[in-house]
């Protein structure tokens, strides 16, 4: 228990990816909170990345976490700039009112 | 190694307290700097684990950028959140059942991990190729050796994005006066003048 090993690092990030998980359920109207799972989701697997790496004396991991850094920067400032440009056309940023842009 | 554990659980407890209170925040300001309190200890685990390049860029890319940016779209927004909250309660007993399964096949599977035999010989960058490098002189080396190509795609993802994001969010308001250079620079002085002969005593 007091030996901190891989295990608990992977424990960690199962636990902080089901709460990204979860907090889409309980938010399933308010985009931003849902982006901001999206956010904790990636920070779990990025925890998984640097932890074998660690543990696997790899360096290969550390790399792949920053492009997942770029990737997660990149989908933020996308996402974040869509709802600016929905919420400026319909006054809300509801998940529902989203689905009325189709077609 | 006392000391190694007890860092570890307390970057982990606040890690996870924290994400939780992302998510069940009233008031999405919360949320965001939550949401900053969780990636300022998951840079503590990276440096515990060794990885201080990452951490460090973790800090500067997601607090100093992701998550203001953030903070500054709720702030920008004029929404009723309360509004948005309405109803939310109907699908939690879902999200519960399938959040839990989910964690419990997580568990099982990454609960007692073991390498693989011959995994230690087949490493793609191993650490001990950079003797005496520190972490971010090796990361380098790495990053700008075996994985040049894709760091020159990830600054052509960054690329796009940037320009997405202002082509989205750029709009043309009519009915607002606006400097244009290019059409003072077309104008010429019979477009803006007229001469008129004016005998005496008469007006224009």
């Amino acid at each position: 228990m007091l030996e901190v090993g891989l295990e608990h690092y992977l424990t960690l990030a199962a636990v902080l990816f089901t709460i990204g998980v979860f907090g889409m359920f309980l938010n399933r109207k308010n985009v931003i909170v849902i982006l901001m799972s999206v956010e904790l989701m990636l920070l779990a697997v990025n925890i998984n990345f640097v932890a074998f790496s660690a543990y696997l004396n790899d360096l290969a991991g550390q790399v792949f976490t920053m492009f997942i850094l770029t990737v997660a920067a990149a989908e933020a400032a996308i996402g974040l700039a869509i709802l600016v440009v929905f919420f400026r056309n319909k006054g809300s940023i509801a998940v529902e009112d989203i689905s009325e842009m189709k077609g | 190694m006392i000391i190694q554990a007890l860092a570890f659980y307390l970057f982990a407890g606040i890690l996870t307290l924290s994400s939780l209170m992302v998510i069940t925040a009233r008031n999405p300001v919360h949320s965001v700097l939550f949401l900053i309190l969780a990636f300022f200890n998951s840079a503590g685990l990276f440096v515990l684990l060794g990885a201080e390049f990452v951490g460090m860029i973790m800090v500067i890319v997601y607090v100093g950028a992701v998550a203001v940016l953030f903070l500054f779209v709720v702030m920008m927004l004029d929404i009723s959140f309360a509004d948005l909250r309405k109803g939310a309660m109907q699908y939690v007993p879902v999200g519960l059942f399938i959040g839990a399964v989910l964690l419990a096949e997580l568990v099982l599977v990454y609960g007692a991990w073991s390498f693989a035999p011959g995994v230690k010989e087949n490493l793609a960058a191993p650490v001990l190729r950079f003797e005496g490098a520190t972490n971010a002189q090796s990361l380098g080396m790495v990053l700008y050796t075996d994985y040049v190509l894709a760091f020159q795609l990830a600054g052509l993802v960054l690329f796009v994005a940037m320009i997405g994001a202002i082509v989205l969010t750029l709009r043309k308001r009519p009915g607002i006066r606006k400097q244009s250079v290019a059409a003072q620079q077309r104008c010429k002085a019979a477009d803006v003048l007229e001469v008129h002969k004016v005998s005496p005593g008469t007006g224009v």
